[in-house]
């Protein structure tokens, strides 16, 4: 008789997703770009407030001085776009990373708990996810932003930290509903009722047995946090409420920013590759989010 | 008699990623007016898929040849057309689980006029009129009422009822009945049954109850197929299969059945085959106490042996076998 | 349901009041009103600025200036713009209707087409056209409105003009400087850009929704039995499949259009659209907070009414939603 071998659901999640041949191209496109970023002095070849060497410099066309033109005082678009890229990913990552562990537990005691909890952090999240984004985020930016105290924590309101924490203030909703409902349909399954029978506490259950099995969600959510928390902060600073340090540090929100002006007067560089850099960077951790969503979710037979 | 429904020579592969699933290899099964077939299998011996293939259910990546006639009407292969006349009209099936069955946005009674209008002129008043009429057939009480509710404000029980009303509709030679029983508590079970057969009594339709439970099967079946591994194994009268099984698997079911005094229960050893590489021979072989060589080379068709009809080779040395160990097992 | 109803709409009106005094601290906290009055008026007298705090309702105690504040709200007795006089009621109304004209057209257009197709991918998932179907829809959300947008400007404004000799869209404001009347054709050319930058991010957003969730639908019993009645194909499709699977979306659906009137904030203010997006952009800039309060209480009603409109439909659309 022959047996099937078994292979763990963790290993069949990883099969799935490789046989999502975009995500696998786009997994390496990013990490190729992360590379770079991480290893910026090198790959840099200007520094980021360093004026391309030539006079007059401002606004020249790509070419061998600079490999992808310069902007409007003579400084390297390549070299701005690597940092640019880098403090990006780092805001969408820490940002996610902070909304993720905030909406896990919330997440989780919500729907574990139920009741008056539950209720109201339902009723707030409702609200808030249906209110226009933009407008909450610029209120809350400059609402936080005034509270002394507050600022004193997380950093003036121009400051990367407090991007940080702004967007994981608002990104911990998604995830903890994301998680509440996975919480709810494992609730009544019956290893958490054996779980129970034994005697373990609620956090104990909480954490070795709910969150666990809730992992492929969890990673998906994290996934379009990442990115929703770029095109956030790249639309903040488009309108001019992006990170801004007085020592010329950028983001790439700020350099698709200076794409505003670059319509009229035909400097086409200016435009293109940050737009083109920041929509192949959303496009790629969306894919990797879709294919993970596919490789976690244990709905087979969708047509494959 | 003629057979209301006959299937003859029935094989359907499934393509997967991971090679050819044959689920039906072969099967031969004829039902005739009026009778109620119980089909028995374990889980892939290829009982539902028989019967989803019949009704052209299948996904559409499916594999199918052989042939299934309906009042001598050859589905295998008929255009779509003929397949949708068929469906609800002459052959109904019904499924293991109620709640799903039943779309939970349309009113109980909709979901039976549209069964009504699919194949006739009714109007709206007269549809509706009928669906209370054929609720109250099956048992349900109110029927006026609870023909305008929902499918989750029926229990398990009355919503299989609902689904049986809606696939009568329309007064169906055979009625295919896919583990009816399976999703509900044993007291609804026997209800279920019930209904069943006063159904078949009143409308003569000839009904095929696929199951594992040979339980129910000794309830209300009059003959029975037993299959294995995507084949035929026996083919006998209720009374022939629990006297004189012929068959080691039949024998072995049988003697799996816990009865009074036993203190340790025998199940039949082994797996059921993987359907991606069936062995060679019968499909049983590897568990068989009975195997010679001869039974793993090469594919039994089914014999007739005394009033029942084997695929087992051995069969009279099995029965010769089964005999001195005194009835079955 | 009307019970139901009811009895939202009376927990609106507390909700309602919190929200705006939510709303009214982050304002005054955030935006400083005071100091940009006088910022802006910095030769105002200081009469004037006692005028301009008592009609805000912007007294030190925060409770009580909002209770001010909102008596005049209610009595109709609002306060000037901080910049000019301007008076806000006729402007907020014409940016609201601006608004509504563009966001409804777009989301029209957007849904309506976003539902098709996602329909058409759904019908044969993995096949080539539901492929893509799901890259273009990927695409489609992965770029910000704001640079389709600019992109869009880019082509219709410059470089259309350098090829064929004219504009073929205009690339802002509602009607061309200096234009009075109601001309609709020429709104709709107008239009025709930001629309089409809201509709590409709708149709890739309602189109995925719509596949994944007739995915789902499809692969349920009850289309299973449905094909079993022998009725027409189309007919399972639809009255079975795409019935069900409408519910989400609509619930969704209903949310997002409650944030409309306040969500279009970047395309107005891109094209230079006269709507609420760009009205709030100046206010809030400015800190002009008799601007800016009266816009926020559109907007929160806004969303509190559709909140409860999509629950309403999700409980008529599926009636096992026991509205209790």
């Amino acid at each position: 008789m022959t047996e099937v071998a078994s292979i763990s659901p963790r290993q069949m999640a990883f099969r799935r997703f490789v046989s999502h041949k975009a995500a696998v191209v786009c997994t390496a496109i990013l990490f190729i770009l992360v590379m770079f970023v991480i290893f910026s002095p090198l790959t840099a070849r200007y520094g980021v407030n360093e004026s391309v060497r030539k006079p007059p410099n401002s606004f020249l066309p790509p070419q061998s001085l600079a490999w992808l033109g310069t902007d409007d005082i003579g400084r390297d678009l390549y070299s701005r776009l690597i940092y640019g890229i880098r403090v990006s990913l780092i805001i969408g990552f820490f940002s996610a990373i902070i909304s993720v562990a905030l909406g896990c537990v919330i997440g989780a005691v919500a729907g574990f708990r139920g009741g008056r909890f539950d209720d109201v952090v339902m009723r707030v999240t409702d609200l808030f996810l249906a209110f226009p984004f933009l407008v909450a985020l610029l209120v809350v930016r400059n609402t936080i932003g005034a509270v002394s105290w507050l600022t004193f924590f997380i950093g003036d309101k121009s400051s990367i930290r407090f991007i940080v924490f702004l967007l994981a203030l608002f990104g911990w909703m998604g995830v903890a509903r994301v998680v509440r409902g996975q919480v709810l349909s494992l609730k009544e399954r019956e290893f958490i009722e054996a779980a129970r029978a034994v005697g373990a506490s609620r956090r104990y259950i909480i954490t070795r047995h709910l969150l666990p099995n809730s992992v492929g969600p969890i990673m998906v959510a994290l996934t379009f946090s990442v990115v929703g928390s770029i095109i956030a902060e790249s639309t903040l600073a488009f309108f001019g409420y992006g990170p801004q340090a007085g020592d010329g540090s950028t983001s790439l929100g700020v350099l698709v920013g200076a794409a505003k002006g670059a319509v009229q007067t035909g400097y086409w560089w200016i435009a293109v590759f940050p737009c083109t850099a920041l929509v192949v960077i959303a496009l790629c951790i969306n894919f990797i989010g879709d294919a993970l969503r596919d490789a976690t979710d244990p709905r087979l037979d969708r047509g494959e | 008699m003629m057979s209301v429904l006959s299937i003859k020579n029935l094989e359907v592969t499934f393509p997967t990623p991971l090679g050819d699933l044959k689920a039906v290899r072969g099967i031969d099964l004829d039902v005739e007016a009026s009778e109620l077939m119980g089909v028995v299998g374990e889980s892939g011996s290829g009982k539902s898929v028989t019967f989803l293939a019949a009704m052209g259910l299948l996904p559409s990546k499916a594999r199918v040849s052989g042939s299934v006639t309906i009042d001598g009407q050859e589905l295998i292969g008929a255009s779509s057309k003929v397949i949708r006349s068929v469906r609800g009209k002459s052959m109904s099936m019904i499924f293991q689980d109620p709640l799903s069955a039943l779309n939970p946005v349309h009113r109980v009674g909709d979901q039976i006029v549209e069964m009504i209008q699919a194949h006739s002129s009714a109007t709206d008043t007269e549809a509706w009129k009928r669906s209370v009429e054929l609720l109250d057939i099956v048992g349900i009480p109110q029927p006026e009422e609870r023909a305008s509710q929902y499918p989750h404000e029926f229990s398990g029980g009355m919503r299989q009822r609902v689904v049986i009303a809606m696939a009568i509709a329309n007064d169906p030679k055979v009625l295919i009945a896919d583990e009816p029983t399976t999703a509900l508590d044993v007291t609804v079970q026997a209800q279920i049954l019930e209904v069943i057969q006063r159904i078949q009594d009143r409308f003569r339709t000839a009904v095929v109850l696929i199951t594992h439970d040979l339980g129910v099967i000794a309830r209300v079946a009059h003959r029975v197929n037993v299959l294995y591994a995507g084949r035929n194994v026996e083919r006998a009268t209720v009374d022939e299969l629990f006297a004189h099984p012929t068959h080691p698997y039949t024998q072995g079911l049988l003697a799996s059945l816990p009865h009074e005094g036993q203190r340790r229960l025998t199940p039949i050893t082994g797996f059921p085959p993987n359907m991606l590489a069936p062995p060679p021979g019968c499909g049983f072989a590897p568990r068989c106490s009975f195997v010679t060589e001869e039974c793993q080379s090469a594919l039994p068709g089914m014999k007739p042996f005394g009033s029942s009809e084997t695929a087992c080779t051995r069969v009279d040395a099995v029965s010769v076998e089964l005999s001195r160990r005194g009835g079955h097992g | 349901m009307t019970r139901f109803i009811g009895r939202r709409l009376l927990w609106a009106i507390p909700t309602l009041l919190l929200v705006t005094f939510l709303v009214y601290m982050a304002l005054r906290l955030g935006t400083n009103p005071l100091e940009s009055y006088k910022r802006i008026n910095p030769r105002a007298s200081r009469a004037k600025l006692e005028q301009y705090k008592k009609l805000n309702g912007l007294s030190d105690n925060y409770v009580l200036g909002y209770l001010n504040w909102l008596k005049n709200f209610i009595t109709f007795n609002w306060p000037r713009s901080i910049k000019g006089s301007r008076e806000v009621f006729p402007a907020l109304k014409d940016a609201m209707a601006n608004t509504i004209r563009l966001g409804t057209l777009a989301s029209v257009v957007g849904i309506a087409v976003g539902l098709f197709v996602g329909i058409f991918a759904a019908l044969k998932p993995g096949g080539k056209r539901d492929v893509a179907v799901n890259t273009a829809a990927f695409v489609g959300i992965s770029i910000p409105p704001y640079i389709s947008a600019v992109l869009l400007q880019l082509l219709f404004a410059v470089y259309w003009g350098r090829w064929f000799g004219s504009s073929l869209f205009p690339t802002s404001g509602v009607y061309p400087p200096g234009h009075t009347g109601f001309d609709p054709l020429l709104m709709l050319k107008h239009m025709a850009l930001p629309t089409i930058v809201v509709a590409i991010q709708v149709i890739a957003t309602y189109s995925r929704y719509m596949r994944s969730s007739l995915l789902d639908v499809l692969n349920s019993d009850y289309m299973r039995t449905a094909r079993s009645k022998g009725i027409s194909e189309r007919r399972v499709l639809f009255r079975h499949g795409v019935r069900n699977a409408l519910i989400p979306v609509v619930t969704i659906a209903a949310l997002d259009v409650g944030s409309i009137v306040g969500g279009l904030i970047i395309t107005e203010n891109i094209f230079d659209y006269p709507g609420m997006g760009r009205y709030f952009l100046r206010a809030f800039d400015q800190g002009d907070f008799p601007l800016l309060m009266p816009w926020m209480v559109l907007v929160v009603a806004s969303v509190l009414i559709f909140n409860l409109i999509a629950d309403v439909s999700y409980a008529y659309l599926d009636p096992r939603i026991r509205l209790d």
